[in-house]
């Protein structure tokens, strides 16, 4: 039997750039061009002043850890408890759900407010993770 | 909405609460809804107002016969129920109908005739939530704890202590799940379930049900049972992502729908008697106490842990064990508005003394969507 797999998104035509970018390497972040807001998840359109004009950018890829969980039971299929689930709040404002990468699953080792890096994890062929590890130097 | 103008005149739980593998979720809301049409002394025919969520009330009326000329099938989560009594009230005032039933019921434990929770690939939560291992509300609703213990000064200790004073009213309910007394340290030492939370922290997993009637004040005086009139109202959304939340020092939601509650009814946090916040985690209370304004945030988790809340304290919370030690079916909103018409109309096993206004409030989802009610006895 095949090992359970981890749930994979399936992209739509508002989230296919993102998608997109992380299978480049990039985080790709939207911002308005009417009110300069950026925001996440994707869409065609600024959440706060509701233009459609908006464009896609490359975000930096730093941000810090905002809060997490220590998963212990039940655990995901496709992940081996302990394991976090983190919100990293990104340089350019938007925060998103993650995980955290070459950093022990524990309180000690996860500090609130760590610097981190993004870091790009492929699922398959066409589905490309962002996760997290903690920034270097 | 003017305040003391729609009353509850039928409140029941189902017959039996915790696990009830003899009925499906179908037939708790049928046996919920019975004993509320018993205690309100009405017949089925009387109904005109139907709302429920997770079923559809199609599925609920056909099922009961009822044939109303007004519903709602709001389905927000745990809270759906107290927007339910809100759209009622409103409902009821605008003459749309005369006698509205609203029942709630869930196999959670058994998982009867209940269809299973799953989250579409290409929704947004699937896309951006559920890859990265969420499984479920244990591993999601703590996601905010720890930020919110590193900005208010918040400890493992007093989010503990949120456990063990519920438990103290348990003991006083002879239907409450969990009735046994715990400390401090039984609750730090309980399984780990999703750091920073343990076993003790988390909810219930129950089958059961509930069941209320509301009508117009000027007919409650009618009814057999003490009339509990709706003194103002409240409802809000924020995401149904966690992660999205405006903020996690606390809940956009909670903000929005208790003030409105507040405000409607004309009254101060010192009027207030007896309080439920919907406790599906322990966090839960903290949220609730500081976003509805009753004490600053980084005061919450000394004012439980200090006593304020247990039995005898100035602040009765959570009076019938909560989702923590009473029950938690997945959706406990209905549960805590049982609780609260039970302290009003001075029923409840661990009755509030001359208890006159009882505030209820309610989640849905992970923060996604919130409910207040304030309750009185009194017109």
């Amino acid at each position: 039997m095949a090992e359970p797999q981890r749930a994979r998104p399936k992209p739509t035509p508002e989230t296919q750039h993102f998608w997109d970018g992380t299978k480049a390497g990039e985080l790709r972040l939207q911002r308005c061009d009417a009110c300069a807001h950026v925001y996440f998840p994707p869409r065609p359109f600024c959440p706060s002043c509701a233009s459609r004009r908006v464009s896609v950018f490359k975000a930096s890829g730093k941000g810090f850890l905002y809060s997490y969980v220590i998963n212990h039971r039940p655990a995901a299929p496709g992940f081996t408890p302990p394991y976090a689930i983190a919100v990293v709040e990104l340089a350019e404002g938007p925060r998103m759900m993650s995980n955290i990468i070459d950093c022990p699953q524990t309180p000690e080792a996860l500090e609130l407010d760590m610097k981190l890096e993004v870091a790009f994890e492929a699922l398959d062929d066409k589905i490309t993770l962002p996760v997290f590890r903690p920034a270097k130097g | 909405m003017r305040r003391n103008q729609v009353a509850v005149v039928g409140a029941a739980e189902t017959t039996e609460l915790g696990v009830i593998p003899t009925m499906s979720q179908l037939q708790l809301h049928a046996d919920a809804a019975l004993n509320a049409i018993a205690d309100a002394g009405l017949k089925l025919s009387d109904i005109d107002g139907f709302a429920t969520a997770v079923e559809t009330p199609q599925q609920v009326c056909h099922y009961l016969g009822i044939r109303p000329t007004w519903v709602d099938g709001t389905s927000v989560g745990g809270c759906s129920f107290m927007l339910h009594v809100r759209h009622a009230a409103a409902a009821i005032e605008a003459g749309l109908c005369k006698t509205v039933l609203i029942t709630h019921a869930e196999s959670g434990k058994s998982m009867i005739g209940k269809a299973p929770r799953s989250i579409p690939a290409d929704s947004l939560q699937g896309q951006f939530e559920a890859p990265y291992g969420v499984y479920g509300p244990p591993s999601m609703f703590p996601i905010p704890v720890l930020r919110f213990m590193k900005t208010y000064g918040i400890t493992h200790e007093q989010l503990a202590a949120v456990a063990v004073v519920q438990r103290e009213w348990a003991a006083k309910n002879p239907r409450a799940m969990m009735k046994d007394p715990i400390t401090v340290a039984d609750v730090l030492n309980s399984r780990m379930i999703a750091y920073p939370f343990r076993l003790l922290q988390c909810c219930l997993v129950t089958d059961g049900g509930g069941a209320l009637i509301l009508t117009s004040a000027d007919r409650a005086r009618d009814f057999p049972r003490k009339p509990v009139y709706i003194m103002g109202t409240g409802e809000s959304v924020e995401t149904p992502m966690v992660s999205q939340m405006e903020t996690f020092n606390s809940s956009r939601a909670f903000k929005t729908a208790g003030p409105l509650a507040f405000k409607e009814a004309g009254i101060a946090h010192k009027d207030v008697d007896h309080l439920m916040i919907y406790d599906a985690f322990a966090h839960l209370p903290l949220f609730g106490l500081g976003d509805l304004g009753f004490m600053p945030h980084e005061e919450t988790g000394k004012f439980i842990a200090d006593g304020n809340t247990r039995p005898g304290g100035k602040l009765p919370l959570n009076t019938n064990g909560g989702g923590l030690s009473y029950m938690h079916s997945g959706m406990y909103g209905m549960y805590a508005l049982q609780e609260s018409v039970r302290q009003m109309r001075g029923i409840a096993p661990a009755q509030v003394p001359n208890a006159k206004i009882s505030v209820c409030h309610g989640v849905g989802g992970m923060f996604a969507a919130s409910g207040t009610i304030v309750f009185t006895n009194e017109r």
